[in-house]
């Protein structure tokens, strides 16, 4: 039992999580057809079902997920790994009836029904169910009450919501400017920009995958594994220090990880010139500063003239400047990680002079 | 032979029939309800277009989007969560003074002196439950394609509400005022330090000056509005009560009105041309 703790702990590594999820994602767009199976679905909530009370069994991992603010978290797992489930397997079969010539179930079940009961009484059903639920809810589990507030007591760790510990777990990638207020206004600016830069008409009203690939594929790598598993990952996985811990470790608050992050400023200069940093912010980043305006201007049109060039066409400049933007600002969190995780790079430009970290 | 004349017995209609009957013929009733249960046709329409809660919705509609399988019935539930956190919240407010004397006694009052009290747990659950349906409608309405013309402005209103549930989500956990609430908010706040040029230490705020005259510090800067104070204190305080519990939700109230009248006339719920 212990060994099977550890073997999980093992596993439990921000790097590891990041790329099994990314990579649960690559495998469920692409094994689709055998992902959609009952045996699958059934599979997981088993799985995550026999996960969950297994854990529950362990002092530590019970600590945790016991947690009252954290329950709805684990309500959240069991619904979002449904529901990618559920849709995709909705896209699958309605591709499937396409590849046979057949219309869409939707398609099929367009004639009208009336309002009431149809639809009044599916609404009444599901109001009771929620009153129920939440009752239960509410009777079982009571709402926390900690100690009252005290400014010179910090918590460690000290955790944001729940909603927003995928941008607390930013923080450990990008500076508060970037990870606080520009990536959180660009996930707005991006999520209101969909229907203007999505030009494909195929795939409105209706499951679908094939017809709209590279759309879906994108928003569940940033709704399923950039938003949804950081926030997992922070709410369960980082403990005092923000450190990382696995589900069955004890909290230590001594537990020491080695931080040796080193700017890109010094790996050109110091090791790659062999020199001290030159005093002159600019000088000491040039490169740096080289690199994120390669990224954000050069990249894009690059893009444009190859690799990208079909939908530069098929989108227009405006449009295609936008998304592109978009995308390469999501990415920019996966990448700041891997340089993370690979070189132990902290920032790309540092001019701490004016709080300009990326 | 006998006279054999046989009597009819009038089948006797039970009592409470009669009595419905009796109840649905009385003037208080037909003021209220001016047709019949909608057991027909014609009954049918004029229940949708003379109740004022159900007019939201067509007479008719799509098969494929009175499926669950289909909405997963997410935004509807939002709603109605939206609802219930109205109620409840309202009967909380008759017992929370948001002050720092008495905001954190009151809590532990209600939890403490009202016998049988989950108004504060379906608040809270209920507040964590509405931001997880949120979501996944957000996710069923992309799967569907359900963003495209002509519902584009639709999705943004959406977007907005999605913005504002977590809003009102984030302004609500710092009323217990217990240390779960303050470093919640204090670590979320934190950030708004960090705005570019409006927060003192934000790239770009040095230069936010006028000769020696530093225009941007931390008294006067983006975290500084949010909390009506350098740190989570009073003013935070009276503030995120303030857009708690009147600010947000009527904005978020009026949006929805917005919402539910654009998916109406963006055609109802979408499906396939
Ligand atoms: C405060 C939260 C919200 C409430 C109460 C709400 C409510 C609803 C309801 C009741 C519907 C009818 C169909 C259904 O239940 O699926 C609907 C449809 C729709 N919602 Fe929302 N919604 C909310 C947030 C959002 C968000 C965050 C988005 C997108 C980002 C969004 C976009 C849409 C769109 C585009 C439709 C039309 C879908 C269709 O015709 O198939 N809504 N909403």
């Amino acid at each position: 039992m212990d060994a099977l703790k550890s073997f999980i702990d093992l596993f439990a590594d921000p790097r590891l999580f990041f790329l099994i999820t990314l990579a649960a994602l690559v495998l469920i767009v692409w094994k689709r057809e055998a992902f959609v199976s009952n045996r699958w679905g059934w599979g997981l909530m088993a799985f995550l079902t026999v996960f969950f009370g297994f854990g529950l069994t362990d002092e530590n991992f019970n600590l945790i997920i016991t947690k009252p603010d954290n329950v709805p978290i684990v309500g959240l797992i069991f619904l979002l790994v449904f529901f990618t489930w559920f849709s995709m397997r909705q896209a699958v079969d309605n591709d499937r009836r396409a590849a046979a010539g057949r219309p869409s179930i939707e398609k099929d079940e367009e004639d009208r029904v009336w309002t009431w009961p149809d639809l009044v009484y599916t609404e009444l059903i599901s109001m009771v169910v929620c009153t129920v639920i939440l009752i239960v809810w509410s009777i079982g589990l009571e709402a926390p009450l900690e100690q009252p507030a005290n400014n010179a007591n910090t918590p460690n760790p000290s955790k944001a919501p729940w909603y927003f510990l995928g941008l607390q777990e930013m923080l450990v990638y990008f500076d508060p400017w970037l990870a606080g207020v520009v990536l959180p206004s660009l996930i707005i600016v991006g999520l209101m920009a969909i229907p203007y830069i999505d030009k494909n008409p195929k795939g409105n009203g209706y499951y679908t995958f094939n017809e709209r690939r590279v759309e879906i594929t994108l928003f569940l790598f940033g709704f399923v594994v950039l938003w949804s598993s950081l926030i997992v990952l922070g709410t369960f996985l980082r403990g005092p220090n923000w450190n990382f811990f696995g589900p069955f470790e004890y909290w230590d608050i001594h537990k020491l990880e080695a931080l040796t992050n080193v700017q890109l400023s010094e790996y050109i200069w110091v090791r790659g010139f062999g020199m001290a940093l030159p005093e002159n912010w600019f000088v000491r980043e040039i490169f740096g500063i080289l690199l994120t305006i390669g990224y954000i201007a050069v990249l894009p049109v690059a893009l444009a003239k190859k690799g990208l060039t079909r939908y530069y066409e098929k989108l227009g400049p405006a449009r295609y400047y936008v998304t592109v933007l978009l995308f390469l600002s999501m990415l920019s969190l996966p990448v700041k990680m891997l340089t993370r995780w690979v070189f132990d790079l902290k920032y790309v430009v540092s001019i701490p002079e004016f709080f300009f970290n990326i | 032979m006998p006279d054999t004349k046989t009597k009819t017995i009038e089948p006797k209609t039970p009592a409470l029939v009669q009595a419905w009957d009796w109840i649905t013929e009385t003037q208080i009733w037909t003021s209220i309800f001016r047709h019949a249960a909608p057991i027909n046709d014609r009954n049918r329409v004029l229940v949708m277009l003379s109740n004022v809660f159900l007019h939201m919705h067509p007479v008719r509609l799509r098969k494929s989007g009175v499926r669950l399988r289909y909405t997963w019935c997410m935004g509807g539930i939002s709603f109605f969560l939206f609802l219930v956190l109205t109620f409840t919240g309202l009967l909380l407010m008759f017992y929370y003074r948001p002050t720092l004397e008495y905001a954190y006694s009151d809590i532990v009052g209600l939890r403490e002196h009202v016998p049988l009290g989950i108004m504060r747990e379906m608040h809270r659950w209920g507040a964590h439950a509405m931001v997880i349906t949120v979501w996944l409608h957000m996710f069923r309405v992309f799967m569907t394609g359900s963003y495209k013309p002509p519902r584009e402005f639709n999705w943004n209103v959406g977007v907005i509400m999605l913005v504002l549930t977590l809003l009102l989500s984030f302004t609500g956990y710092l009323l217990p005022w217990d240390q779960l609430a303050i470093w919640a908010i204090t670590v979320g706040s934190n950030m708004a330090r960090a705005t570019p040029f409006l927060g003192h230490e934000g790239p770009g705020a040095s230069l936010m000056a006028i000769g020696d005259v530093q225009l941007v510090h931390a008294a006067d800067d983006a975290r500084f509005a949010l909390l009506g104070g350098t740190f989570v204190g009073e003013g935070a305080l009276l503030r995120f009560y303030v857009l708690h519990c009147v600010a947000l939700p009527l904005v978020i109230g009026f949006l929805m009105a917005v919402h539910f009248w654009r998916v109406r006339k963006d055609g109802g719920i979408s499906g396939p041309l």
